[in-house]
């Protein structure tokens, strides 16, 4: 039984971080600009389909992994400057509306590029399980989770001790107040886009050898993502990851111990019922004047 | 004046090209063969192998001397796997381009849009596509030529039956392949033989197939079956592997296709599943009854188009050929005729299996009509 239990876990927990490192960029976007990005899944697709494009030309992994970030970033920083930046003024709902667009573009781009098929990566440890206690839990689920607690631990130092973050965070508290003492507001807005792009392609190649990836791969998990970053408090980068850990480990013990055909119900019961009692999250500001 | 010569000489010319015309076509009328396919489009890896089958058999029946001494002519629609365009270009085929059988109809749901205006018209319509929903209940002009999933599940019972085992734990996705997979498996337990011990789903774009897994290995089952296709056939087969399962694992046809061998790396050794003759066409036995067939399309696909066969393009190829024979039989192409023809199609030798319709089975397959193979050393291993 508790073999079973330990097994649950891990699958929720490896689950778990993905939906983190997704809802991370949801949240970085949100501090910025106020938007929800709805082509996060989409960076989280194109991280794992470039990887497999560029190992395809006999690249070496690392490689692959530095180039496939880069063109991740350079879609992502794409994304702000010809699709958000030229409809500056327009009203958030607007914004979100263009991401939507963008998303269903690059989902096609990808499929025209790389062709409809699934595809698989290898893992960057072997496929050969550990087992703990009962339980067996891939290699690939380590580097999951230490990725995960990885990008943590630099956006932290990022964002509390750099010029830059500290800009950011400034920016996402007072957007004026931030502007009036010398912030460039656009440049940040451009970066947050990049950081985001860069974030979910990691979630992407990350977990590529896990999940395989396909050009519609980034659609669930964008959602789940999203749910994630709702979950920990819009805006809360730390509470994203957190709100992940919980939604992959509930959905893990839903389907493990009540029924599988519920999984996806519970974990957005959870959610509804999260926001009806805490509307701004778990970890969310209090008090918020945004709806 | 030059002009007006040059205009002159040209409705000459086709006011005799067209008297030309409509003499030849009295002598001898093509027979018209409609198609609609999802040629592009998220269904084209289906649909392109269709079309080019199609056009392949076409012209080798006319270079052979056609068909009741007339040609044979293909007038073919890409849908674009939209339903919309399909029942568009199914009513186009029908009353502006007159053809006398449609064989078309890539994926389900655009052949189940196509239906009704096609039975309204009544013009005999020979669908390649999958679910068993086309012909059960069985409408008066519609056939198929694929196996349906139910298919698949009494072949694959059968032998599970055979190696003795009889408790299944059943994993199965959320789309309509998977879900009708699912349904099936379920009646034809209650039918007896079978136990479904554990009964587990798991979502559209699942990354993780452990928890269930883990339940079923603790269930008490003797043998393992995933019903679905695409990404997660590939992580179900890692997944059990991962957990160290070790009893009989059975996918379906849905995962017949190299890229579940290859995007399980090695997990997907030791799985069975029930396929097409055409899949292990190589390792048929000289006795066996569609070697000559499926050997003779695989060589002629293959040198013509240089791509490796694919068993839709084998759905296309007994759609034609069960409509040419059931046109010859009639000495007509006369709708009804023709009708009545195919569904008198008995023991036809087809790439997919040996068809015997009738006025109650417009498909006219059996589980006989299916292979068992195993995945041996990446590559398919067929089953005595």
């Amino acid at each position: 039984m508790s073999a079973e239990f330990l097994q649950f876990l891990i699958s929720g927990v490896t689950v778990g971080a993905t939906y983190g490192l997704v809802g991370l960029g949801f949240a970085l976007i949100y501090n910025a600009s106020h938007v929800i990005n709805f082509a996060q899944g989409e960076f989280v697709m194109l991280g794992g389909m470039a990887t497999v494009f560029l190992l395809g030309f006999g690249l070496p992994l690392p490689l692959a992994i530095a180039l496939a970030v880069a063109m991740t970033v350079l879609a992502g920083l794409a994304l702000e400057r010809f699709a958000i930046e030229p409809a500056k003024g327009a009203s958030t709902v607007t914004l979100i509306i263009i991401t939507i667009g963008a998303s269903i573009f690059l989902r096609g781009g990808a499929q025209v590029a790389w062709g409809r098929n699934f595809h698989s990566m290898p893992a960057f440890s072997g496929n050969d399980p550990i087992v703990v206690g009962g339980a067996a839990i891939l290699p690939q689920s380590l580097w999951v989770m230490g990725g995960t607690a990885l990008v943590v631990v630099a956006l932290r130092w990022f964002f509390n001790r750099t010029r830059t973050g500290k800009a950011m965070v400034a920016s996402a508290h007072n957007p004026l107040a931030a502007q009036l003492a010398g912030i460039n507001g656009r440049f940040i807005l451009l970066l947050s886009f990049g950081l985001s792009a860069m974030l979910g392609s990691i979630a992407g190649i990350l977990i590529a050898p896990i999940s395989l990836t396909y050009p519609g791969v980034g659609i669930m998990l964008g959602l789940k993502g999203f749910c994630a970053a709702i979950l920990g408090g819009l805006g809360n980068p730390m509470g994203a990851v957190l709100g992940g850990l919980i939604l992959g480990i509930s959905e893990a013990m839903t389907a493990g111990y009540i029924s599988s055909a519920y999984k996806d119900a519970v974990a957005f019961v959870i959610i509804l019922a999260v926001l009806f009692f805490l509307p701004s999250g778990l970890f969310g500001t209090r008090g918020t004047e945004r709806v | 004046m030059y002009l007006g010569r040059i205009k002159h000489f040209a409705i000459a010319l086709a006011a005799t090209t067209l008297a030309l015309g409509v003499s030849v076509t009295e002598a001898a009328e093509a027979i018209k063969i409609g198609s609609f396919l999802s040629v592009s489009g998220p269904a084209s890896f289906l649909g392109d192998p269709e079309k080019k089958t199609l056009e392949m058999y076409v012209d080798k029946i006319n270079a052979e001397g056609g068909v009741l001494g007339r040609k044979l002519e293909l007038v073919l629609y890409d849908d674009a796997t939209n339903a919309k365009n399909a029942v568009t270009f199914a009513k186009r085929l029908m009353l502006q381009d007159n053809v006398d059988v449609i064989v078309g109809g890539t994926t389900t749901g655009n052949t189940m849009a196509a239906i009704k205006v096609i039975e309204e018209e009544g013009v005999p319509f020979i669908s390649l596509a999958g679910a068993g929903v086309i012909v059960d209940p069985v409408k008066k002009w519609v056939f198929k030529t694929p196996h349906t999933d139910g298919i698949a599940v009494e072949k694959i019972f059968l032998d599970m039956k055979n190696r003795g085992l009889n408790k299944v734990g059943l994993l199965s996705g959320s789309g309509g392949f998977d879900k009708s997979c699912r349904g099936n498996a379920q009646a034809l337990a209650s039918k007896g033989g079978i136990t479904i011990v554990a009964d587990e789903t798991h979502g559209k774009g699942d990354t993780d197939m452990t928890v269930q897994l883990t339940k079923i290995k603790g269930s008490g089952a003797d043998a393992f079956l995933y019903c679905g296709f695409g990404a997660p056939t590939s992580i179900v087969a890692k997944n059990f592997k991962q957990i160290g399962m070790s009893m009989p694992h059975y996918q379906t046809h849905g995962s017949a296709s190299m890229r579940f061998i290859e995007g399980a790396e090695g997990a997907a050794e030791g799985v069975r599943l029930p396929a097409a003759a055409l899949l292990v066409v190589d390792q048929l036995p000289d006795s066996h009854p569609q070697k000559k067939v499926a050997a003779a399309y695989k060589e002629m696909y293959e040198s013509k188009t240089g791509d490796s066969i694919s068993t839709f393009g084998g759905h296309a190829y007994d759609g034609l050929m069960i409509a040419v024979e059931a046109i010859e039989r009639a000495g007509s192409t006369d709708k009804a005729k023709v009708l009545a023809e195919i569904e008198k199609t008995n023991n036809f030798v087809g790439a997919d299996g040996i068809f015997t319709m009738s006025p109650t089975d417009h498909l006219g397959l059996d589980a006989a009509s299916f292979v068992m193979v195993e995945v041996e050393d990446g590559g398919w291993q067929l089953l005595k």
